[in-house]
């Protein structure tokens, strides 16, 4: 692992300044302070109701921050409408898959595409007339047929969303993540409703995904494995505050990360978990120890 | 890829042939229909391009509108006053002058049709900017409004419209050829718009706001965009409707015209081009076949008078079925294909991966 010094000469692509994110008297996010360096995989983890999402919602353009600022190579996205935060080159996947349904697998990935066409509607209604325009629509059509190739979905191009298995509609939502050429990918708990051996492979997956797209990936998870796997880097949350920040090494003696997962009283919840092994492990790998005793 | 070529060419000389036969009956029919069913014919071409406008802005991209006879009406007036010639219009206006500026205002019926188009799609786009912001019911109550208080203004607005009493003898410039002419026009633009990247923008927008704007859809201007494109199809076809009928007044533009368009996409299919012209082949042929059951009827000695309105009475009730037992409408959201008449010569690819079912319950496993 040669990560965390091949990360030290990497420069920060998104850097989140001072951001306050309030809901009336909720304190959403509190003066959070993030850098991203470029080319690195980055996990943002924490209890649930940390404010994870928020965060990804706030740096998507979803929700304007109350405070602070998220600047992404030199540019600023504080304030800009989703697909502005898009155009400049950030993409993201959801929680629960939010794929476009009644549409086919290729359609999914088209549409994504559709952010960098310079072709319009019009130009596409009289093709003869504009052949660059009906040129770059084919060329959109064989791309997105590549990209599916490239993630494993090709077979299923012409099946609706909807019909996939969950695991490939996950790969399907990167996929259209990837058809907007991001260079900034967010994903939130990519590996969610997967089976130990299908967060195995995912592991690989994003690990891929980073060095063949060149990407830079901040990741929301709860599966430990995937994250101390995968992350190079990794911020713990708490109730809208960042409370720890470093390698997974780090992570894992950090008392505070160990605190808020557990509790004030972290020996006796170990305990409760019975086979507790320096109490984070235990209530920490509730998901993991589940999927364990299935097997 | 050659298999694909040769269906390319199959598809390709399937739609000569189809548009030829449809070119016969249209060289067949005057001659050989009586005057009503020939009408008939045409509002089955007119509803169709109304239907698909409306299924463009309802079907396609999701905004339930309602506004539909208030952009008929302002194609029907705009190409109306166009075509109407000074005398007439001096002869018309009997309880106020005519706007003088309006009174020589002339052009060929070609012209007032896209006069008519974009005039409904420049209303169309004005309102869009204020009543897209709202969703789902909001944007149906809002265009409700916005055809009514339209409506409303060519009732009181006299030196333009003439006000209740309408415009009568508009030349009957809309015959067989016009109407189908404009429905193969508006068929073609439909699948282009639709097949294109561009429709699978629009259905991204109906299905998932948040995620189409995720993917850089600036899905404000997308909806604004169709919504316009649509009005337009509505001013062509109130436009084609004035002059078929040669006479209009603010009556014909009531709530119960979109009632009827919206009846046709539905039962055609939500986001099917396909449905809304079955749509309106069966509503427009139905609307006027049930006009049976308003008149007389004596079955032997029984005698049923006849009751105004019954039809109504019937539709609303084959509507009611419809949502209850067939919901997606007769197409759904499929659309007709040269393929349904050849055999598949590919085999259905199996998918090797479990169903969700299986992970999932692995997971909690």
């Amino acid at each position: 692992m040669n990560a965390s010094h091949s990360a030290e000469a990497r420069k920060p692509v998104l850097r989140i300044r001072e951001l306050t994110l309030r809901f009336g008297g909720l304190i959403a996010v509190n003066n959070l302070s993030i850098d991203v360096a470029g080319g690195s995989i980055v996990g943002l983890i924490g209890p649930n109701g940390a404010g994870k999402t928020t965060v990804f919602n706030v740096i998507t353009g979803f929700y304007r921050p109350s405070e602070g600022s998220v600047e992404f190579m030199g540019q600023q996205l504080t304030g800009l409408p989703p697909h502005r935060v898009c155009m400049a080159g950030v993409s993201r996947t959801f929680q629960n898959i939010r794929l476009f349904q009644n549409e086919t697998v290729l359609q999914n990935v088209m549409i994504g595409s559709y952010v960098r066409q310079r072709g319009t509607w019009w130009q596409n209604l009289v093709p003869f007339l504009f052949p660059a325009a009906a040129r770059e629509e084919r060329e959109i059509r064989d791309d997105a047929m590549k990209l599916l190739e490239r993630l494993g979905l090709a077979e299923q191009a012409d099946a609706r969303a909807s019909s996939l298995p969950y695991g490939a509609q996950r790969r399907l939502e990167i996929a259209r993540a990837l058809a907007t050429r991001p260079k900034f990918l967010l994903l939130d708990e990519p590996a969610a409703g997967m089976n130990p051996q299908e967060s195995e492979e995912l592991l690989n997956f994003i690990r891929r995904l980073r060095d063949e797209f060149a990407l830079t990936i901040l990741l929301i998870e709860h599966d430990m494995k995937v994250v101390m796997g995968v992350c190079e880097h990794i911020q713990v949350m708490d109730r809208g505050l960042l409370i720890a920040d470093g390698s997974p090494e780090e992570i894992r003696a950090n008392p505070r990360v160990i605190e808020a997962y557990l509790g004030q009283s972290a020996p006796e919840a170990g305990d409760e978990a019975g086979n507790g092994v320096g109490g984070f492990k235990a209530g920490d790998f509730k998901k993991e120890e589940i999927a364990h005793a299935g097997h | 890829m050659n298999e694909d070529m040769n269906r390319k060419t199959r598809n390709f000389i399937l739609n000569c042939l189809a548009l030829a036969a449809l070119v016969a009956f249209l060289l067949w029919a005057p001659g050989n229909l009586d005057r009503y069913k020939l009408r008939i014919i045409n509002l089955i071409a007119i509803n169709a391009i109304l239907g698909l406008s409306l299924n463009l802005i309802y079907g396609m991209t999701g905004m339930f509108s309602l506004g539909h006879a208030g952009f008929m009406a302002i194609g029907a007036y705009v190409s109306s006053l166009l075509i109407l010639t000074a005398e007439q219009k001096t002869s018309m206006w009997i309880l106020e002058p005519i706007a003088p500026w309006l009174l020589n205002l002339h052009a060929p019926f070609l012209v007032s049709l896209i006069a008519a188009g974009l005039a409904a799609a420049f209303f169309g786009w004005l309102i869009a900017l204020p009543v897209l912001r709202l969703g789902g019911d909001y944007l149906g109550i809002a265009t409700l409004g916005f055809a009514e208080i339209l409506r409303i203004l060519i009732v009181n607005l006299t030196p333009l419209t003439n006000g209740s009493l309408g415009l009568k003898g508009i030349p009957a410039h809309t015959d067989i050829w016009m109407s189908y002419g404009c429905l193969v026009a508006v068929l073609i633009f439909m699948i282009r718009l639709m097949n294109g990247n561009f429709g699978n923008v629009l259905r991204a927008v109906r299905d998932d706001e948040i995620a189409a704007r995720t993917m850089g859809i600036d899905t404000f201007r997308t909806r604004v965009l169709a919504f316009t494109i649509g009005s337009f199809g509505g001013g062509l076809g109130g436009a084609l409707m004035g002059n078929l009928i040669t006479a209009i007044d603010p009556k014909m533009f009531m709530i119960a015209q979109t009632y009827s368009l919206l009846m046709i996409v539905v039962v055609g299919g939500l986001g099917s081009i396909t449905g809304s012209v079955i749509g309106s082949v069966l509503i427009t042929t139905m609307l006027e076949w049930l006009r049976i059951v308003e008149d007389p009827i004596t079955i032997g000695s029984l005698h049923i008078p006849g009751i105004p309105g019954m039809r109504m009475v019937i539709f609303s009730m084959l509507l009611i079925a419809v949502i209850i037992f067939r919901r997606e409408g007769i197409m759904g959201t499929r659309e007709f294909s040269w393929d349904w008449f050849f055999p598949k010569k590919t085999k259905q690819r199996p998918i090797s991966e479990r169903p969700v079912s299986d992970t999932k319950g692995a997971d909690a496993g």
